[in-house]
């Protein structure tokens, strides 16, 4: 098992590397110059110069993308061009509070997707399970920031139950936690309904049935198991998804977390803020998809990872 | 010999996708808002830019000087241009990228998923470590580097949705190819002496389409949804060109005087993307073999 993990770790590196070159590229190859965002159009070229070198942007491309890389593999992401504060500070300060909004939002698709998924299945082509099937499709079809932006003037202005923005309290987490929750609520409610489908039908299931088990402990104890190995994939899936998801809901509810920061530092091309940034959600994204393999195994021991 | 076969599989989803209740209501939406977007000139009651300071935000059924019906159907927005005319001029936009981009993507994932999966070797290393690497960038963030660095417009934004997405159709495509080309049917043309062109247009791709196929429908609502993403954080297709995403962002600073207008554009949207992703689920019921008695 540790061996599996380390080798994935290992793999992962060319990846996590790549990642960091297409953004340096992608930064360098588009026009603009973070100096001039920086200090005005009307700076004089000396000073522009100055800058430049303390920042170490008139080096050759390929020493500005080493340094980048071995720095970062020190722990060290530079500082902010903007606000010379250290990139990973930046990122330490914002970080728990997505997490905590991510979290919340994974709680909430849970309950809600795997409920809704588990009484669709039992009663299969019941009015419960079209009409849910049906709401969850439309779920995954609603825009995050206009579920977002309709609930707040439902619930923030009409019914006056959440403060629609800003992060000051747990209070101002459950809108946005329950709007960025719902959406993927909807997508794992389909997979648990589809993966109990088909759990169902197998031989191990109808022998729980024939020896007299209650539909209860036939579905929860043997079923239930084995049909979380596809919504285990899901989530980890997802895990993406709710990072881009928590930029646009952190844009309309106002927190101050890591999608607001990213997108603060594209608009001021901040590059070390882009990287260390782009490179932290990359990261993020690949951990949790080890999670995901890692899970399988407890989950269905047959599958050995190799 | 192949070419009947093919057929028959076709005429069998078809038969199948026209007993899917879902799949068609999908399929008429879709003709209906395709239908809206391209005579949007004469189903619209205004012109979408004409601007009626004095009549903003007015509610739905409201009197209207630049209506030709007289009435804002569904309300004025905070220049008094009619919301209804800019939703049908706003589906131009969406149905546009939404399409363009799953050809452009289609496009580059099926040559590369085939050129991969057929030569296989040091070709499909790199190119999948490629496709590896643009599958752990963060898409959103990616779709917004891109808008702040090209800028906003529609071209920009074909650009910024197709670089990445090409990546998970060749993906696909590969996988499919690298099952074909195993088959008596593909050793049989290459013992023919046919070019490796041949054999992976005429043979190997036609067997991929299901999948292809699949994959656009569902690509579509997520392209679209994009776009209103970034039209929505303002990076995407700017006023006054109207897009559904720029709508719901102008909205959002006018809730609590004219609260419809955030509304409306948004359940066009679902409503939209609902569609393809009815359509879409049904042309995967459709074209799986797996699900055929």
């Amino acid at each position: 098992m540790i061996q599996y993990i380390v080798r994935r770790l290992i793999f992962s590196i060319p990846v996590v590397i790549g990642v960091t070159l297409i953004t340096f590229v992608l930064l360098n190859v588009v026009p603009g110059d973070p100096v001039l965002e920086m200090v005005g159009k009307h700076a004089d070229p000396q000073t522009i110069n100055q800058i430049r070198e303390q920042l170490g942007l008139n080096d050759p491309l390929v020493i500005q993308y080493l340094r980048f890389v071995f720095n970062a593999a020190r722990g060290d992401l530079g500082k902010s061009f903007k606000t010379g504060i250290p990139v990973s500070k930046m990122i330490g300060d914002t970080f728990p509070t997505t997490l905590k909004l991510a979290l919340s939002a994974y709680l909430v698709a849970i309950i809600l997707g795997v409920s809704v998924g588990i009484i669709s299945a039992v009663k299969q082509y019941s009015l419960f399970d079209h009409s849910m099937m049906i709401v969850a499709l439309a779920g995954i079809s609603a825009p995050v920031f206009w579920v977002a932006v309709i609930a707040q003037l439902i619930f923030g202005l009409k019914l006056g139950w959440f403060p629609i923005s800003g992060y000051y309290s747990v209070k101002h987490m459950i809108l946005p936690a329950i709007v960025l929750g719902t959406r993927f609520a909807a997508s794992i409610a389909r997979y648990t309904r589809s993966a109990l489908l088909d759990v169902i039908r197998q031989d191990y299931i109808r022998t729980a049935r024939a020896k007299g088990l209650s539909e209860r402990a036939v579905i929860f104890i043997h079923a239930l198991k084995n049909a979380m190995i596809p919504v285990v994939t899901i989530l980890g899936m997802q895990l993406s998804g709710l990072l881009t998801g928590s930029i646009l809901t952190e844009s309309v509810f106002a927190i101050p977390g890591l999608g607001r920061l990213s997108l603060w530092a594209l608009s001021e091309r901040d590059y070390p803020l882009v990287q260390g940034v782009v490179l932290f959600t990359a990261v993020i994204y690949i951990l949790g998809n080890l999670i995901v393999d890692i899970s399988y195994a407890f989950l269905n021991p047959r599958i050995r990872l190799k | 010999m192949t070419e009947r076969k093919s057929l028959s599989l076709y005429k069998d989803a078809y038969k199948r996708l026209k007993r899917n209740k879902p799949a068609i209501f999908g399929l008429i939406f879709i003709i209906i808002i395709v239908f809206a977007a391209l005579f949007a000139p004469f189903f619209a009651p205004a012109d979408p830019n004409k601007i009626d300071l004095p009549n903003r935000l007015k509610p739905s059924g409201s009197p209207s000087r630049i209506c030709s019906n007289g009435v804002y159907i569904l309300g004025s927005d905070e220049y008094g241009r009619d919301i209804f005319s800019r939703l049908l001029y706003g589906a131009r936009v969406s149905l546009m990228i939404g399409v363009v981009t799953q050809i452009i993507t289609t496009l580059i994932g099926v040559l590369i998923g085939a050129l991969a999966g057929y030569y296989g070797g040091a070709i499909d290393m790199v190119m999948m470590r490629v496709a590896d690497m643009l599958f752990a960038f963060p898409d959103l963030l990616f779709y917004i580097g891109m808008m702040f660095a090209l800028g906003p417009g529609i071209v920009n934004m074909f650009i910024a949705l197709s670089i990445i997405g090409w990546a998970g159709k060749a993906r696909l495509v590969r996988s499919q190819v690298i099952a074909l080309k195993e088959t008596e049917f593909v050793e049989a043309a290459k013992a023919q002496g046919l070019s490796d062109f041949r054999i992976i247009v005429k043979h190997i791709l036609p067997n991929c389409m299901g999948p292809i196929i699949v994959s656009v429908s569902i690509g579509i609502p997520g392209s679209i949804l994009a776009e209103a993403g970034l039209s929505f954080l303002g990076l995407g297709i700017l006023p006054p060109t109207p897009s559904w995403g720029n709508m719901i962002r102008s909205a959002s600073s006018y809730l609590r005087i004219q609260p419809w207008y955030a509304v409306w554009p948004g359940i066009v949207l679902m409503l939209t993307t609902f569609a393809f992703n009815l359509l879409g689920d049904g042309l995967r019921d459709a074209l799986d073999p797996r699900l055929k008695q």
